[in-house]
């Protein structure tokens, strides 16, 4: 099962955090202190897996280039927490899915996308993962339904951030 | 819409927050932000409400305290629209977690959301369910939940099949509601709604080993169909991964097998096939494809599986092994572990292998192989991976080098047939990695050492070399310097040879240079530097010559500011320089170690698996026991305790298994609480009988050696830290004595040499029944008359003696008279086992010292 979902920037800015299993605030902000010092030392040659406090951590680095004046070059790990029993190789394919589908909604996400649309991240990461278990192995559908559900959205009265 | 109102917008404020230079000016921000939004809560804004959430689950993401903003959660689901509908609950899920009460109020509004017609609502309903419902919102919603289970959309569907697996990790209880339904979700095509399906199911059987029994008898045909299908189906756009059709489902399939053919053989014999299949057919160059076949080898070794299929579930392990992905290989360590229990021939074969990643550079692939070679360690095989191990151990990070010293001392200790194998191998890991290796450990060797006589003149003159090269091993030093201290006279004088050794020669100035070097040397700590003054005391009767130049070096540190050192220091420069008579007889060698005894109790203490070393000998009574003069000692009368037995009577607070070998090795600095007793069982002895008044225990009156009267009994307290100990060896611990007892017991002739007789009598009162009275009669069988005859006891830890003063200390020739004296034993452990004394008679005839000395072991059951 997986317990939490948590996005870290390289300067171990949190852009997205979900919570599968019981976490109250305060251990969340442990949690995430403890992760992203253990994960964002962690040298690029090494494997994905790290073991943390009887769970396991899969965590992935996706880097990309953001062409912006000031010519930035951010990347963003995607950390997983499972348990010691999961299969690891598969929750990798997992994030894989959902960067996937991030960069099909957003067309080639960069981490700006998820900072200004955090909320539409949310949707999308809730079409995939309910429970802390897969939902979709399609992406073809999980844009669908996301795809419906703005329409839906804009058909009511508008209400914009 | 008041553009006054509700201040900036998402996106500006977002803006505005990360061009922040500084975190002061980040809070500042902040906290504008959180005031605007307060004060449009508590005036019931209804316009910007959403908006409101949405920044306040940025600045949550932030890490700023967001609660007052619960509530309006709660608001925007209750409303009406669906974009607000799906804030409210988007914010629900980020700023509660399912212990608060708040969430309670939510489950009103989401029993009339499930009922809705409205798919979308619907599913935003079960996605927050799913992802945060408490045990009493699962109770309440679970009949919608069900219904939502049997709707036509698949869109719903598997978000109801996901939720219920949330409501019945909840509530186990209702896990039967969901059986049936489940079982039907196996028979649809929708891929989404399968994978939940399966996941449900799986769950399921974790819950519930009737649902297990169900899905079993109903379903397993069903699974294995489907699995065929998918492993078999052509290339399909919308699920394809890396070439295969759906990964995903492939492996919650497996997964699910899994589950049901645990423990059942027909279920597993019918899965063999499809199993194989996808074993062999899956390509492994991608990680999708691997993710399959590791979730089929785990499958496979779950399950009752044939052994073919077990050996092709290995090799396919094997091959992981030599992938060049890191994480391959460490799912493959990892697995290679659980199938070591499975089948350990077939996973020796890839030894070779994981000897190579335990010297990968990925620390967590390090650490697996490390574990798994230790698993794999057997008698034939432990030599070469010993070697193996150790010259990765010259070579390994720091940080590794921890794990690496424990698992070789594991290894050497458990497998070593042949002591001087072990031997030489615990100096290899001192001299690399002594910092790392743990007290018991290096005790052992000792421990070892000393029981291996013809080793010890070997030992000696390998440390000594060690200690050129790594003495900064702190371990290493500390060994070198107890064995030197021992064994001195055999590194000096080239005793015990073995062939294989290179000629030596070592003086007896160079012993002590190295002892120096130890006590000097900045970085020693107190322990090692104890250990070495103590050394030097025992050279210093070994090797007379260097008794000056000793004395001058312990002198320094008679000023030491650590108060054991200055102990020590003054002490022994007491000795050295006034008290030479009684020197050598203190410092003799020490007694033989009781391996087994020791092994023993390391085990029972340290609850690890160490087996006795057949080829050792439990030690016979030693040649030269030391009696301190303990006698009327009454309870806890630091006897030393040279052989440690009868070891778990008395619970002695501090006693860890390191305790009796600190007292030995001269070291027992840390382990006694603190009552004011003396922390070390080296300097016990010196204080019993050198009589020096030092800060220890006791306010008795001073004893001295052979004192010729009986001595006045004095009571102590008790010191917590009973170093107590006795000098009985190898007592049964397993005294069975009758349960009823008599109240008359026999008189024993307890000892008999061919020049003295002594004669147990006992009474003991009725209502006292571990207390016993001796009384005691000594009889000289010779022609000379004794002199200053004194009577000596030792009992064991369990028992207290009492001494009173003896009749006189005159023994006539031939039997014309007697010497009695009373003593009085009390057996704590009256009952369960029996009396034991050792005795000992010191005396004159014609003026030169005798002395005679024996154990009591027939004493009448019942005392």
């Amino acid at each position: 099962q997986i317990h939490f979902v948590i996005l870290i920037s390289r300067q171990g800015k949190v852009r997205l955090t979900k919570w599968y299993s019981p976490y109250q605030q305060k251990e969340r902000s442990t949690v995430i202190r403890e992760l992203s010092g253990l994960i964002l030392t962690r040298g690029p040659k090494l494997c994905n897996f790290v073991e943390w406090k009887g769970f396991k951590v899969v965590y992935r680095r996706h880097d990309s280039i953001i062409l912006v004046i000031l010519n930035l070059y951010a990347s963003l790990y995607f950390c997983i927490c499972i348990d010691p029993d999961d299969n690891e190789l598969e929750i990798l394919e997992i994030i894989h899915h959902f960067v996937e589908i991030l960069d099909r909604y957003f067309g080639s996400v960069c981490e700006l996308d998820l900072i200004f649309n955090f909320h539409k991240a949310y949707y999308i990461l809730d079409e995939i993962l309910i429970a802390g278990e897969l939902q979709e192995s399609s992406k073809k559908t999980v844009a669908r339904l996301i795809a419906a559900q703005v329409n839906v959205t804009e058909r009511c009265v508008s209400l914009a951030f | 819409m008041n553009p006054f109102s509700s201040g900036t917008r998402l996106r500006d404020m977002i803006r505005a927050i990360r061009a922040c230079k500084t975190a002061a000016e980040e809070r500042a921000v902040v906290r504008k932000e959180c005031a605007a939004i307060r004060s449009a809560i508590s005036e019931n804004d209804q316009d910007y409400r959403h908006r409101n959430i949405a920044k306040l689950m940025f600045i949550h993401m932030l890490g700023y305290p967001t609660h007052f903003g619960q509530m309006e959660c709660l608001k925007l689901i209750a409303a009406s629209g669906f974009p607000e509908k799906r804030i409210g609950y988007l914010g629900l899920m980020l700023l509660l977690d399912e212990r608060q009460e708040v969430l309670m109020l939510v489950t009103n509004s989401l029993k009339q959301d499930l009922n809705l017609s409205n798919q979308y609502i619907v599913g935003l309903a079960l996605c927050a369910l799913g992802n945060i419902c408490s045990a009493e919102m699962a109770r309440d919603l679970a009949p919608e939940v069900e219904r939502s289970l049997l709707t036509r959309d698949p869109n719903i569907k598997k978000k109801a099949a996901l939720c219920s697996i949330r409501i019945i990790r909840k509530v186990p209880d209702l896990a039967e509601n969901f059986l049936s339904p489940a079982a039907s979700l196996l028979k649809e095509k929708h891929h989404g709604v399968l994978i939940a399906g399966v996941q449900l199911c799986t769950d399921l059987c974790k819950v519930s080993a009737d649902a297990s029994n169900y899905l079993r008898k109903n379903c397993t045909e069903g699974l294995v169909r489907l699995l065929r299908d998918v492993s078999n189906s052509p290339y399909a756009p919308e699920y394809d991964i890396a070439g295969i059709t759906d990964p995903f489902l492939h492996i919650r399939l497996l997964r699910l097998m899994r589950m049901l053919g645990q423990g059942d053989s027909d279920t597993s014999e019918y899965i063999n096939d499809i199993l194989a299949q996808v074993a062999s057919k899956t390509e492994s160059n991608k990680n999708a494809g691997n993710a399959i076949l590791y979730e089929c080898v785990e499958t496979i070794m779950g399950i009752e599986a044939t052994s073919g299929l077990r050996v092709l579930a290995i090799n396919i392990l094997g091959r992981f092994l030599s992938n060049r992905d890191n994480n391959i290989r460490y799912v493959a360590l990892n697995m290679l572990m659980k199938a070591v229990a499975v089948d350990s021939q077939a996973v020796q074969r890839h030894r070779t292998t994981i000897l190579e990643c335990v010297k990968d550079s990925d620390a967590s692939i390090r650490k697996r192989a490390l574990e798994l070679v230790f698993l794999l360690v057997n008698d034939t095989n432990v030599k070469p991976l010993t070697k193996e191990l150790i010259d990765y151990l010259e070579v390994s990070d720091q940080d590794f080098k921890g794990d690496l010293t424990a698992k070789i001392c594991l290894i050497v200790e458990k497998f070593s047939q042949e002591k001087k194998w072990y031997i030489d191998q615990m100096f290899k890991v001192l001299s690399l990695g002594g910092n790392f290796v743990k007290d018991d450990v290096w005790h052992a060797l000792i421990v070892a050492i000393s029981n291996a006589p013809d080793l010890q003149g070997y030992s000696v003159r390998s440390l000594y070399k060690a200690f050129q090269t790594s003495s900064e091993q702190v371990c290493l030093v500390r060994v070198t310097v107890w064995c030197i201290g021992e064994y001195g006279e055999m590194l000096v004088n080239n005793v015990g040879v073995l062939e294989v050794e290179e000629p030596m020669t070592v003086t007896e100035s160079d012993a002590v240079d190295v002892l120096e070097a130890c006590l000097t040397r900045y970085s020693s700590d107190i322990a090692t530097r104890s250990m070495s003054l103590i050394a030097l005391l025992k050279l210093s009767s070994r090797f007379p010559p260097t008794s000056e130049r000793i004395k001058d070096i312990i002198t320094v540190h008679k000023g030491s500011v650590a108060l054991e050192l200055q102990q020590r220091a003054i002490e022994f420069n007491s000795i050295i320089q006034r008290h030479q008579n009684i020197k050598s007889s203190l410092v003799e060698r020490m007694p033989v170690l009781d391996e087994s005894a020791y092994i023993g109790k390391r085990t029972s203490s340290s609850q690890a698996n160490i087996v006795a070393d057949k080829s050792s000998q439990p030690s016979s009574t030693a040649t030269t026991l030391k009696f301190p003069n303990g006698v009327a000692k009454p309870p806890a009368a630091p006897l030393v305790d040279l052989l440690d037995l009868s070891a778990d009577d008395t619970p002695v607070p501090s006693s860890t298994s390191n305790d009796f070998l600190h007292d030995l090795l001269g070291i027992g600095l840390t382990n006694s609480p603190s009552s004011g007793t003396a922390p070390s069982g080296g300097t016990d002895i010196l204080m019993d009988l050198l009589s020096i008044g030092t800060p220890v225990q006791n306010d008795t009156a001073p004893k001295v050696v052979s004192s010729n009267q009986g001595f006045a009994p004095t009571t102590k307290p008790a010191p917590t830290t009973s170093q107590v100990m006795d000098l009985l060896d190898g007592l049964p611990s397993n005294g069975s004595l009758p349960g009823s007892q008599t109240p008359v017991y026999p008189s024993i002739t307890a000892f008999e040499s061919s020049t003295l007789r002594i004669m147990f009598s006992f009474t003991k009162q009725p209502e006292k029944p571990h207390v016993t009275e001796i009384h005691v009669t000594f009889v000289n069988l010779s022609s000379d008359a004794y002199t200053d005859f004194v009577f000596q006891a030792a009992v064991p830890k369990f028992v207290q003696l009492h001494l009173d003063p003896a009749s006189s200390n005159q023994l006539a020739a031939s039997g014309n008279g007697t010497i009695t004296q009373t003593l009085t034993v009390t057996n704590s452990q009256h009952g369960q086992k029996a009396l034991a004394m050792r005795v000992r008679m010191v005396y004159k005839v014609n003026n030169q010292d005798k002395s005679e000395q024996g154990q009591i072991n027939n004493f009448p059951p019942g005392l």
